[in-house]
């Protein structure tokens, strides 16, 4: 195989990868809060997606209206999420609110289907202009918007949560809620706000992507499967990490797709999460914890 | 400053607390002693609003805080450190400590938490020395200090300590209550200690409360329930007889 067709795998694993590390990032802001796994990440996903391919048609929205009108809707469905499903399960076993997420994430699928049907959809490319070649493979300018916003949303994330106290006081949510109340943290709200970034976080992976490899009502399982795999990978909780996951799962399914066949592309991002799971639970870049008991 | 009237708990059908009333006044340090089950920590987290009260009333300052939830409580002037001490694990040391002033934290305020925590370092210096590492590598000692001075940062006027001395080693358990007693010394802080160990607790305080089945059933001062026969039977005998 030449060189060229590698180095294009390599390319579009690389803009496929910072999609699924900005699905894991959504997964680390609610992990990090609340220390749940939110399985309806996947959904905010597709959500994203879906609202600004149907605020363009049916709406009649251009794609800069409808791009942020759909991430501001999903935003709001990340709050509604919350306050619908899981402050009402307040201080119930971690294992019972990711339950909790896993129906809430047939809901929104069902939801989207009954809206928006089965077809499959795809939104223009944010900014017009021929792809640009890069030693023999071509960089679509769509590639550079997923990768800028996803950089972005790293850098946001990572000097949140390590240099403002509100950050931290999310930490300190998802390592002792009671503790966190006595500091005067209000954990209900905090809990709440989580679920909005991570929800505008997905949305936003969601509107970047639609262009690149279209979207319909089931994309989130997938996405949402592969995220969660990002977030193993890396060390749940750790953004760096989540992205980097990501990125190492894109750029091996797109290689995998290239030198076996297309067909096994999606089982690859699950052979690697049985792996983890298995050899290295902590993730290839997590800390063991410091727990002292 | 802190008073509690007639306080009610209930866990389902456990009646933890039957009427119980308190009181601790400015600057004083006051101890609730009484063995396990007893009802301790439940006045504690009913005074510090993490669990719901029956009936009855507490009231700081002369203000009604009964119905408040935690996180306004702490903003009202009650600084609770839990039984167990819950530190933030992962977090480091000195973030622990900031954490303490969340709710008094802006911009214009930061800079004067810093020197806040410098103070707090320079009363445990083995934290400043380990300001960076996170907070479950810490020792059980370490962790209590360190707790304790997370509660400082938030200005309490009144520290509820529940059970500093649990776990740790005798020459431990009395650094931690010379600290205690010195709070007070020094920055006049009034003090709420619940304790098990209590001849260590009704040493450094000015009066006792002993707490049965979720009753008080003795008040007074600490010498005069140091020199109590049914207190030294009942929470003093394995000291009385060495
Ligand atoms: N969350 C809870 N649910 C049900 N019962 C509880 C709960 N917390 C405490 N209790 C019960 O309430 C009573 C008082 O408990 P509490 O923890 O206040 O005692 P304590 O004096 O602090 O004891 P210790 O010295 O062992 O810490 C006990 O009978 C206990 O079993
Ligand atoms: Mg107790």
């Amino acid at each position: 195989m030449p060189f060229s067709s590698i180095l294009q795998f390599i390319v579009s694993g690389v803009t496929v990868g910072a999609t699924y590390g900005l699905t894991a990032l959504g997964f680390t802001m609610i992990y990090n809060t609340t220390g749940i796994i939110n399985f309806a990440q996947g959904e905010f996903v597709m959500l994203g997606g879906m609202l600004a391919v149907f605020s363009m048609k049916w709406g009649g929205l251009p794609l800069p209206v409808a791009v942020p009108l759909s991430v501001l809707l999903v935003t709001a469905v990340g709050v509604g999420v919350d306050r619908l499903t899981i402050r009402p399960m307040r201080g119930r076993p971690t294992v019972s609110l990711v339950i909790v997420t896993i129906g809430v994430a047939i809901l929104l699928r069902g939801g989207a289907m009954l809206l928006f049907g089965k077809d499959t959809h795809s939104l223009p490319p944010f900014s017009e202009g021929p792809a640009i070649p890069i030693g023999g493979a071509a960089l679509l300018p769509q590639s550079i918007w997923v990768l800028g916003i996803t950089l972005a949303v790293l850098v946001a994330m990572k000097l949140f949560f390590d240099r403002t106290i509100t950050g931290k006081a999310m930490l300190a949510c998802a390592c002792d809620r009671k503790a966190a109340s006595l500091m005067g943290i209000n954990v209900d709200v905090m809990v709440t706000v989580s679920f909005a970034f991570s929800a505008l976080v997905g949305a936003l992976g969601g509107v970047i992507l639609a262009p690149i490899t279209l979207t319909a009502y089931d994309v989130g399982i997938l996405l949402g499967l592969k995220g969660f795999a990002a977030c193993i990978l890396g060390g749940l909780g750790n953004p760096f990490g989540a992205v980097a996951g990501g990125l190492i799962i894109g750029v091996l399914e797109s290689l995998g797709a290239g030198f076996l066949s297309s067909g096994y592309k999606d089982a690859i991002a699950f052979v690697i999460l049985l792996a983890l799971l298995f050899l290295r639970p902590s993730g290839l870049f997590g800390k063991a914890s410091a727990d002292r008991v | 400053m802190l008073r509690v009237k007639n306080l009610q708990v209930h866990y389902g059908m456990i009646h933890a607390l039957r009427s119980v009333s308190v009181h601790v006044k400015e600057k004083e340090i006051v101890a609730l002693i009484g063995g396990n089950g007893a009802g301790k920590t439940s006045l504690l987290t009913a005074v510090s609003g993490l669990i719901r009260t029956t009936s009855g009333e507490v009231a700081l300052d002369g203000s009604d805080v009964t119905k408040e939830k935690a996180d306004r409580i702490v903003r009202k002037g009650i600084a609770h450190v839990p039984e167990g001490r819950h530190v933030f694990k992962p977090l480091s040391v000195e973030d622990n400590l900031l954490l303490g002033a969340y709710h008094r934290f802006t911009w214009r305020t930061a800079s004067v938490i810093r020197g806040e925590i410098e103070r707090v370092y320079a009363l445990f210096p083995v934290l400043g020395e380990r300001r960076k590492q996170p907070a479950g590598t810490l020792s059980g000692g370490e962790q209590q200090m360190l707790v304790i001075g997370r509660a400082l940062l938030s200005h309490p006027k009144v520290l509820l300590l529940d059970e500093p001395s649990m776990g740790l080693a005798p020459k431990v358990i009395r650094e931690i209550f010379e600290h205690v007693a010195r709070l007070r010394a020094e920055r006049g802080m009034t003090i709420l200690l619940v304790e098990q160990n209590a001849r260590a607790a009704l040493s450094i305080a000015d009066r006792g409360y002993v707490l049965e089945t979720g009753r008080v059933v003795l008040q007074g001062s600490s010498e005069e329930l140091l020199a109590n026969r049914d207190v030294q039977r009942a929470y003093l005998g394995r000291d009385a007889e060495r």
